[in-house]
């Protein structure tokens, strides 16, 4: 047993080892690459992403399959990450279009709005973002903050926006989540004079407190489906106390057909956030795939 | 050399110096979190393996037992766990132990029945019974098998113990899940570091309690202890 | 969480070709790293045992990064290897995969008697036919243990790819979780259960189908080493 006998084979061991450890750690690039240069400008295929919620999962869907219906080839890359994460992708390319929300975007993007209406959100966006991204048309569909009320106070009181509480507030009790009070509670009195009863934390338990007047008045999400199961209103917010968080396609420039653009824009033009309750009521309390429910809502619209 | 900055950053950073998100308490949740599973997983686990190991009869279903515990995923078991108990520590438990059991179960039941036959038989012979050959003469050469197994069970449960983040809970998972959802290096990073700091620390702690389980005749020759769940 | 039952059969049949795709994208993500981790390790094996100070080493390396959290590795690779690919899913899968079969490769060719060696040579055997005629079949049984070790647990690892939007079966995960639906998640734990044992046993009947007598082989070691004790 000598050593030079043992030495061919382990030279050649390390070659190979070697060899293999490259590939293995820096051979995986055809992946990434195929994946970010995707800049046909259009002709190609599009990539459509979703955040890690299944709203977001939801609209992504409605996207790519009103994209699809047109003719337009899409890549599906949905639920993979939250804003932080994915912003950068629609940003370098890999992704084409995400689902995002007006108001959410511009504080992700540090940036601040003239005033909280839909117009000035939207204008100050175009100059926050960067060249290579761009917003199509917002849909009137929001997913935000909202006062709302049990049907049976709505009518008792005749309340259908936040100025009507005026004379009623100080009889009743306001729930939502533990950072509420501190957050709106003087803004509710600059904002619409408002100074209510009594501030409980109800946090994810407020739809039902809302429901048996443990509470009277509460900070529910606007597409929350238990303003459905549970027969809430949700109360105008006139003077947009509340930001503004429009539903609206963001898109990697020059990645979209005009084509493509048209059809998004259909999109948004027929959105709204009582259509938008009733399909999250069918994700999240039915339990049917966003696919389903996203193909539903285009045929009955007339988009697919 | 940004991992540099990265740590410091994490280390520097005043959230992770005191209070709920420091690097003392994430620490403390992680650890708890691992002591208790391997706890219960260790009272599950080695009694039943030690009894399947002496008797030589089950080993088919222990073999397919730990097979299947191994490939449960915890990501699916904590996600269920959260629905159906709500989150609490209890609910993370469930999982690890799960991860844990396995390896312990297959460490004590081989150590056991890698007992040389006729030292048994001898055993028996001199008048012992057989819980006595089991606890005096099998348990003490199964140990340094069990110790192997429970080192084991100390990594995968310290590495996995961050997936519990997902849905909620504490430990330095936190700083793993929390770095990826705002797109944060250096807590992520921090978090990753944190973690392997436990498991290597995990493991020089085993070495010189799997060594001084041998007998002393034996620490010399044994050089590599890999049961590496061979059952 | 009051009126959800634990599964609602009819979603599951009404999604089984989502499950089988589902089920395949998995089983890719999870096997190719063992495949490639099988084809470092074993030369990687074998010049830990040419080179036994080379082994503390490389052990030390492989057990480090078996502990590394596999989301923290997504997310220093994702700028390399992109958000929701295989390839930034495989890369760990393969590393874990490696730091089993590393060692398991290692005890198998040590524990190939030095006079079965010895007698190869005698026999005029070459390093080289020695190796794969004599010293590979004889480690071939610790191989495959490794091997059904390491793809067993990546299978059930590979369902953390879902935080990064590529988890095969995992997205059963979040979008149960998401949703407050178990039914997703007790089939996605089901099939990555039955995917995991399907492995196993294929692992298993290819060890004695293509090395029969390694089959036998261990217990007649382990039978000698107690007697010889």
């Amino acid at each position: 047993m000598t050593k030079n006998l043992l030495a061919r084979p382990s030279a050649a061991v390390t070659l190979a080892t070697l060899v293999l450890g490259a590939t293995a750690c820096g051979g995986s690039g055809s992946d990434p690459l195929a994946n970010s240069s995707k800049s046909s400008g259009g002709g190609g295929t599009v990539t459509v992403g979703s955040a890690n919620f299944p709203e977001n999962v939801l609209l992504a869907s409605i996207y790519s399959q009103a994209l699809q219906a047109k003719g337009i080839k899409v890549t599906e890359k949905f639920n993979i990450g939250s804003r932080e994460v994915i912003y950068g992708q629609v940003k370098s390319g890999s992704l084409t279009v995400l689902p995002e929300y007006n108001g959410s975007l511009l504080t992700y993007l540090k940036a601040k709005a003239a005033s909280s209406d839909e117009a000035a959100v939207n204008a100050a966006l175009a100059k926050a973002l960067p060249s290579s991204l761009t917003l199509l048309d917002s849909s009137a569909a929001e997913d935000k903050d909202s006062l709302t009320v049990s049907k049976a106070v709505a009518d008792k009181y005749n309340l259908k926006s936040i100025p009507d509480l005026k004379g009623h507030a100080a009889d009743f009790v306001v729930g939502g989540p533990p950072e509420f009070k501190t957050r709106d509670e003087q803004l509710f009195k600059d904002v619409y004079g408002l100074t209510f009863k009594e501030w409980k934390a109800t946090s994810d338990a407020t739809a039902n407190a809302l429901k048996d007047g443990t509470v009277q008045v509460g900070d529910i999400y606007t597409t929350d489906p238990r303003i459905i199961s549970l027969n809430l209103v949700s109360l105008e917010d006139p003077k947009h106390l509340f930001d503004v968080q429009n539903v609206t396609p963001l898109v990697h420039k020059g990645d979209l057909s005009d084509k493509g653009v048209a059809a998004l824009n259909a999109v948004s033009a027929k959105l709204d956030t009582a259509g938008l309750v009733q399909l999250m009521k069918r994700v999240g309390t039915d339990k049917e795939d966003p696919a389903v429910v996203a193909k539903d809502w285009l045929s009955s619209n007339g988009l697919a | 050399m940004n991992w540099l900055d990265w740590i410091s950053a994490f280390v520097n950073d005043p959230a992770h110096r005191s209070g709920p998100d420091s690097i003392v308490h994430r620490v403390g949740e992680h650890l708890a979190f691992t002591g208790e599973a391997l706890l219960w997983a260790s009272l599950l686990a080695i009694p039943a393996g030690l009894l399947i190991g002496y008797t030589g009869r089950g080993a088919f279903a222990v073999t397919a037992l730990a097979g299947t515990a191994r490939a449960l995923p915890t990501l699916g078991l904590v996600t269920l766990a959260v629905l159906l108990a709500k989150i609490s520590d209890l609910t993370v438990l469930i999982p690890l132990v799960a991860l844990a059991a396995p390896s312990l179960l297959v460490a004590a039941a081989e150590g056991v029945r890698g007992t040389d036959p006729q030292v048994r038989d001898a055993a028996l012979g001199t008048g012992l019974t057989h819980r006595q050959v089991l606890f005096r003469v099998c348990l003490p050469a199964a140990l340094p098998t069990l110790l192997a197994g429970l080192r084991t069970a100390t990594v995968q449960v310290i590495a996995t113990a961050t997936v519990a983040a997902y849905v909620g809970l504490g430990g330095l998972g936190r700083y793993v899940i929390d770095g990826l959802a705002t797109k944060n290096y250096p807590t992520t990073v921090g978090g990753a570091l944190l973690v392997v700091l436990l498991a290597v620390g995990a493991q020089l702690l085993f070495a010189p309690l799997i060594r001084y389980s041998l007998p002393p005749g034996a620490r010399a020759q044994r050089r590599s202890l890999t049961p590496k769940e061979s059952l | 969480m009051t009126d959800e039952p634990l599964v609602r059969w009819g979603w599951i049949g009404s999604h089984l070709a989502y499950l089988r795709d589902l089920t395949l994208d998995h089983a890719v993500i999870a096997l190719v790293p063992v495949l490639i981790a099988l084809v470092i390790a074993v030369p990687l094996g074998l010049l830990c045992t040419r080179f036994p100070r080379l082994y503390q080493p490389v052990a030390l390396v492989f057990n480090v990064v078996y502990a590394l959290p596999g989301v923290a590795v997504f997310v220093v690779l994702i700028p390399y290897t992109g958000l929701a690919t295989r390839t930034t899913v495989m890369i760990p899968l393969t590393c874990y995969a490696l730091a089993v079969l590393v060692p398991a490769t290692v005890d198998g060719l040590r524990a190939v008697p030095e006079a079965l060696r010895q007698s190869a040579t005698a026999m005029g055997y070459g390093p080289w036919r020695r190796l794969a005629a004599v010293e590979l079949p004889a480690a071939v049984s610790y191989v495959v243990a490794g091997l059904r070790v390491a793809a067993v647990s990546s299978i059930s690892l590979a369902a953390v790819g879902a935080l990064i939007g590529r988890g095969g079966l995992g997205y059963l995960f979040i979008d149960g979780f998401q949703r407050t639906f178990p039914t997703p998640i007790v089939a996605g734990i089901v099939l990555v259960a039955a995917l995991a044992l399907v492995t196993d046993l294929a692992l298993v009947l290819a060890l004695r189908l293509l090395a029969p007598w390694a089959a036998h082989e261990r217990r007649a070691t382990r039978r000698q080493r107690g007697a010889t004790q």
